[in-house]
C-alpha cells in the first residue's frame, strides 16, 4: 500500500492538474457530441412529457408534473453523462493505447483515477447545469435546500464516474462500453422514479423499487429542489457514500493489478 | 567541500568529479538550456548552489549530506534485470530467466529475431507488462518499490505508435511533461527545445493523426525526452524511416549518448546496431544467448564473404589456393576470407593471374553475417554422430 502522503507532492499535483485539464479539454473539444445531445433530448422530454402529456397528468405529490419530473431529468442527464464520459474516455485511451503514456510515467494510480473521475464529474455537472437552465424555461424551480441539492448531485456524479471507470477497465471492445448504460443504467434510471412517484405503485413494485439505488439519488435530489421525497435522505447519503468508497477501492485494486491494462 | 563540475548546460547529465565523505558520489545533475533548472536541487532535496563558470559549464557545489538513496549512484547500473520470467496469459513463455546489466552511459543494442522477446523485456521495464517473476532496477531503483524514482529516470519510445490521435503535437509533449510533474514553464521550454531538435516545431499545432510515419517516430522520441530521463529505451525507432531521416536520428541519438544519456535500442537493421552500439545483447526464444561488447562480438566472426566483380570471365579464372571461391555469374565471384587470411593474399593471387577486380563489396554487413550464423546454428545443430 502506497503511503497516503505522496513522496513528491508538488509533482503529484502537477500530474493531477495535467490529467484533469486533459479530460476537461476532451469533452469541451467534442462538445457537439457531449454537451449538445443531452440538451436536445432533455428539451424534448420537457416538451413532450412536461408540457403536452403533463398537462393531462395533473398534480403529482402536490407538484405540477413538470415540476415533479424536472429534478429527475436533471439527475438522469448527470448520471448518464458522467458515466459515459469516463467509460468512453478511458476505453478510448486503452484502445488507442495512449493510456500507456500514463502507465509508463510515475503518475500514481490514485491520480489516474482522480483525473478520470474529475473529467466525468465535470461533464456530468456541466450537462446538469445546461439541463437545469432549460428546465427553468418550463418550470418555476426554486431550490428548497441548496446544500442537499449540490452535495447529492456531486456525489452522484462521482459515483457514476467511478462506475464508468470500472466499466472502462473491463471493456475489451466498443460493445462493452454500451452494454451497461443500455441494459442496466437506462432501465434503472427510468424505474428510479424520474417520471413518477413510487407511492403510485402497488406494494410489491414499491418494495422492488427500493432495491434500485438510483431511486435514492433521484429522490434525494428532488428533495433538495422541491422539498419532498419518497425516501429518507440519510439513507440516500449512506448508500451513495458507501458505493463511492467501494467503487474507489475496487478501481484502485484493478489499477494496481493492471487488469485490462498490463498483459 | 565536495564539488561537481558540470559540462554541457543543455543536457541533463553532467559528469561528476567528487567523492563525498558521507555519501557515495552523486554524480548526476539536471541542467536545462542556458539556465540551470532550479527545480533540480529542490526535487532532489539537494542543498547546494549552481554557479556559471563559462558559456558551457557550471560549477555545482553540493553540501555534504547524508546518503539519499532516491538519487541512485553512478556505480549503479542504469538497468539491471534479475531472473526475469514472463509467461503471457495465453501460455506463451516469452522470457526465461533473463539477467541483464546495462552500465551508465552505455549505448546498448538488444538484438534478436521477431518474437524473441525484446518488446516483452522493454514492456516489463516500462511497467506495461507484468513480469511473472524477477526484478527490474533502473539506476538502482526498483520499479515496484520505488516507482517514482525508477520511472522518472526512464524514457520510452515504444515499437508501435501510441499517442492520442486527436491531440496536437505540442499537447502530447506537454501532457507527458505534466505526468512527470514538470512545471508548465519548464515543460514549455523543453517541449520547444526537443520539438525543434527533432524538426517538429513547424508541426506543433498539427494533430498527431496528420503526421507522416517518420514524424510520428520523432514525436515519440520528443515525448520520451521531455522529462530528460537518464535511460532512454527505443524499440525499433527507425522501422519504416527513410535513409536520410534514419541517419539524422542516428546523429541525434549519438549526441544524446555523448551528453550522458544511457541508450538501449532494439533494431532489425544490423548496420544500425554496428554503427551505434558499444555493447550488444542477443536474445533468442526468450533467452539471452550473447551479451558482450561489439568488438569481441565481431571478433567471433570467423570468416567474411566478399562479392567481387572481375574483368575476365569466371571460366578463365586460375585456381586460387586456400580461398573458397563460388562463381555467381559470368564476371562475379564470391570469396570467403577466414579470420587468419587477408584480403592482400587474395589480391596477390588474382594480380598474378592478371585478373583485375573492378569492384568489391561485403556480402552482408559483418554483424548481420554473425547474426545469421548464430541463429542458423540454433536451427541446424551440429549433426550428432550415430
Ligand atoms: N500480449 C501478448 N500476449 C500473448 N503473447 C504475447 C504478447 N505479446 C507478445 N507475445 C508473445 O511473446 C513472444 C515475444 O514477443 P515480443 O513482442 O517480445 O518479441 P520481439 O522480440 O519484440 O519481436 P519483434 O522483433 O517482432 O518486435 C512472442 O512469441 C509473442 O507472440
Ligand atoms: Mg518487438
Amino acid at each position: 500500500m502506497a503511503a497516503l502522503y505522496p513522496a513528491y507532492p508538488k509533482q503529484t499535483l502537477i500530474a493531477l492538474r495535467t490529467l484533469v485539464w486533459k479530460e476537461t479539454h476532451r469533452y469541451l473539444r467534442i462538445w457537439v457530441q457531449t454537451l449538445v445531445p443531452p440538451a436536445i433530448t432533455m428539451t424534448l422530454y420537457f416538451i413532450i412529457f412536461g408540457s403536452l402529456i403533463g398537462s393531462r397528468v395533473g398534480v403529482m405529490d402536490g407538484y405540477s408534473f413538470m415540476e415533479f419530473i424536472a429534478p429527475g431529468i436533471i439527475m438522469m442527464s448527470v448520471i448518464t453523462n458522467s458515466y459515459t464520459n469516463v467509460v468512453s474516455s478511458f476505453f478510448g485511451a486503452k484502445f488507442q493505447r495512449h493510456v500507456e503514456e500514463l502507465l509508463v510515467s510515475p503518475t500514481p494510480n490514485y491520480v489516474i483515477l482522480a483525473g478520470y473521475v474529475a473529467g466525468g464529474v465535470g461533464r456530468g455537472l456541466f450537462t446538469g447545469l445546461i439541463v437545469t437552465i432549460i428546465a427553468s424555461f418550463f418550470a418555476d424551480l426554486e431550490i428548497h435546500n441548496i446544500p442537499v441539492t449540490i452535495s447529492v448531485v456531486f456525489l452522484t456524479a462521482v459515483l457514476f464516474s467511478l462506475g464508468g471507470f470500472i466499466n472502462g477497465v473491463f471493456a475489451k471492445k466498443f460493445d462493452d462500453i454500451a452494454i451497461v448504460p443500455t441494459f442496466i443504467l437506462t432501465p434503472l434510471t427510468y424505474l428510479g422514479g424520474v417520471f413518477y412517484s413510487i407511492s403510485m405503485l402497488p406494494d410489491f413494485w414499491q418494495g422492488l423499487s427500493m432495491a434500485n439505488p438510483i431511486l435514492y439519488m433521484v429522490n434525494a435530489f428532488r428533495y433538495g429542489i422541491l422539498g419532498s421525497s419518497d425516501i429518507p435522505i440519510m439513507t440516500a447519503y449512506t448508500l451513495v457514500i458507501g458505493f463511492i468508497i467501494a467503487g474507489t477501492a475496487l478501481s484502485l485494486h484493478l489499477l494496481k493489478r493492471g487488469t485490462g491494462l498490463r498483459s | 567541500m565536495p564539488e561537481l563540475l558540470c559540462q554541457s548546460p543543455f543536457h541533463p547529465i553532467c559528469s561528476q568529479k567528487r567523492e563525498g565523505p558521507q555519501c557515495p558520489p552523486v554524480g548526476y545533475l539536471n541542467l536545462l538550456n542556458s539556465t540551470p533548472d532550479p527545480g533540480w536541487l529542490s526535487i532532489h532535496e539537494q542543498p547546494g548552489t549552481l554557479q556559471k563558470e563559462g558559456t558551457n559549464s557550471y560549477l555545482c557545489t553540493l553540501w555534504p549530506r547524508p546518503c539519499d538513496h532516491r538519487l541512485g549512484f553512478p556505480n549503479m547500473n542504469a538497468l539491471s534485470l534479475r531472473q526475469l520470467n514472463k509467461t503471457y496469459s495465453g501460455g506463451v513463455t516469452a522470457l526465461h530467466d533473463v539477467d541483464l546489466e546495462v552500465t551508465p552511459g552505455d549505448f546498448f543494442g538488444l538484438l534478436g529475431p521477431n518474437g524473441a522477446g525484446k518488446t516483452t523485456i522493454i514492456g516489463i521495464v516500462a511497467s506495461l507488462v507484468r513480469a511473472t517473476s524477477g526484478s527490474v532496477k533502473i539506476f538502482g531503483h526498483d520499479i515496484v518499490t520505488e516507482p517514482w524514482e525508477a520511472k522518472s529516470n526512464l524514457g520510452l519510445v515504444p515499437q508501435e505508435f501510441n499517442f492520442n490521435q486527436f491531440e496536437t503535437v505540442s499537447q502530447i509533449v506537454l501532457n507527458q511533461a505534466g505526468y512527470y510533474g514538470i512545471d508548465r514553464r519548464t515543460a514549455h521550454e523543453r517541449a520547444e527545445y526537443y520539438l525543434r531538435e527533432l524538426d517538429l516545431w513547424g508541426k506543433r499545432n498539427a494533430s498527431s493523426r496528420s503526421l507522416s510515419g517518420g514524424m510520428k517516430r520523432r514525436l515519440m522520441i520528443a515525448r520520451a525526452l521531455v522529462h530528460e530521463p537518464r535511460l532512454l529505451i527505443l524499440d525499433e525507432p527507425t522501422a519504416g524511416v527513410d535513409i536520410e531521416l534514419r541517419r539524422s536520428m542516428w546523429d541525434f541519438l549519438r549526441q544524446m549518448n555523448e551528453r550522458g544519456t544511457t541508450i538501449i535500442l532494439t533494431t532489425h537493421y544490423l548496420e544500425e546496431a554496428e554503427s551505434l552500439c558499444r555493447n550488444i545483447g542477443i536474445i533468442d526464444g526468450g533467452r539471452i544467448i550473447e551479451n558482450t561488447d561489439m568488438r569481441s562480438l565481431l571478433a567471433k566472426l570467423k570468416s567474411q564473404s566478399f562479392v567481387l566483380d572481375i574483368s575476365s570471365a569466371v571460366g578463365d579464372l586460375p585456381n586460387i589456393t586456400d580461398f573458397y571461391v563460388v562463381p555467381i555469374d559470368e564476371q562475379t565471384i564470391e570469396v570467403e576470407v577466414r579470420g587468419d587470411q587477408t584480403l592482400s593474399d587474395l589480391f596477390k593471387q588474382l594480380n598474378a593471374a592478371g585478373v583485375e577486380v573492378t569492384s568489391m563489396k561485403n556480402k552482408a554487413n559483418r554483424l548481420e553475417e554473425l547474426f545469421v550464423r548464430m541463429l542458423g546454428d540454433r536451427d541446424n545443430p551440429p549433426a550428432k554422430a550415430v
